[in-house]
């Protein structure tokens, strides 16, 4: 069970953000050009979004097991520290850079659109060299 | 600012995102995990042992959605990219959500999403980060440059 709810919650969201219009770099642009001619739609992606998240976190947060009785994975981080700033700044600006955030990219490199595959690319060689970094600065 | 009335689609944005939200919900009261794509993604790269495959079933029926979609959606809902950014820009911005997304524990699904229905004052200071980075990576592009 599971795994098929896994399986059919990776569709939706798929789904979602193609209805939705963020697989459409334009669209994303469109949205971050606040002083040019500004499309408001992700706002109102965001709002459908939260509207219907708010409610099941709120429950989630008073339980300690998911419906199917396994583990409940909340976040346990509190700190508001300069990875987290820094990383997001880096995170937004090549968002605005391409019109591509993670998912729709995924999304568009499965359509088989060319730039969607190399951006993917990319995301994955920065997210190894991220990882590989905070393990030399640990050490 | 003025709007751009010929691109502003709100009802298909409520919808696209209603359903995003009832992903996330199911995924976290179904399967107890935060549906956050960087994150889900990232542990893949190598995976650890025991934590492979929950990510792999989502991430598979992500990538089989396009062709579920072309399946069941009229020809104009199909999602008709525009992509703007050459080659070059596409590689440099996927380096930086790459890499910043890891560092910054999450991207827009887990900390724009997820994050922010939780009321995490850690996601909001995110969300705000790379919304305003967002913002003014595109002003730089397009009114400056």
């Amino acid at each position: 069970m599971q795994r098929i709810s896994e399986f059919v919650v990776g569709v939706m969201f798929g789904l979602g953000l193609m209805l939705s219009g963020m697989t459409d770099p334009g669209k994303v642009i469109g949205f971050l050009d606040l002083f040019g001619e500004w499309d408001p739609s992700l706002m109102f992606v965001m709002g459908g979004a939260i509207a219907v998240g708010f409610f099941a976190f709120a429950v989630a947060h008073k339980r300690t097991t998911n419906f199917f009785g396994g583990a409940l994975h909340l976040p346990t981080a509190q700190q508001i520290d300069r990875p987290l700033m820094i990383g997001s700044l880096m995170f937004g600006a090549g968002w605005g850079l391409a019109g591509f955030c993670p998912g729709p990219a995924l999304v568009s490199m499965a359509a088989g659109q060319d730039k969607a595959v190399v951006f993917v690319i990319a995301m994955v060689a920065g997210m190894i060299m991220e990882e590989f970094v905070e393990r030399k600065m640990r050490r | 600012m003025s709007i751009d009335w010929t691109h502003f689609t709100p009802w298909s944005a409520l919808a696209g995102g209603v359903l995003l939200g009832l992903a996330s919900a199911l995924f976290i009261l179904l399967n107890g995990r935060i549906l956050g794509i960087s994150g889900i993604l990232a542990g893949l790269l190598p995976a650890k042992a025991g934590d492979a495959s929950w990510r792999i079933t989502f991430m598979l029926g992500l990538i089989v959605s396009p062709l579920i979609m072309r399946a069941i959606a009229p020809a104009e809902m199909l999602p008709n990219p525009r992509i703007a950014a050459n080659m070059t820009m596409v590689i440099v911005a996927g380096l930086l959500v790459g890499w910043g997304t890891r560092y910054g524990s999450g991207c827009t699904s887990g900390h724009g999403v997820c994050g922010l229905s939780r009321l995490s004052p850690r996601s909001m200071v995110a969300t705000a980060m790379f919304m305003a980075a967002g913002f003014v990576t595109v002003f730089v592009l397009k009114h400056v440059v």
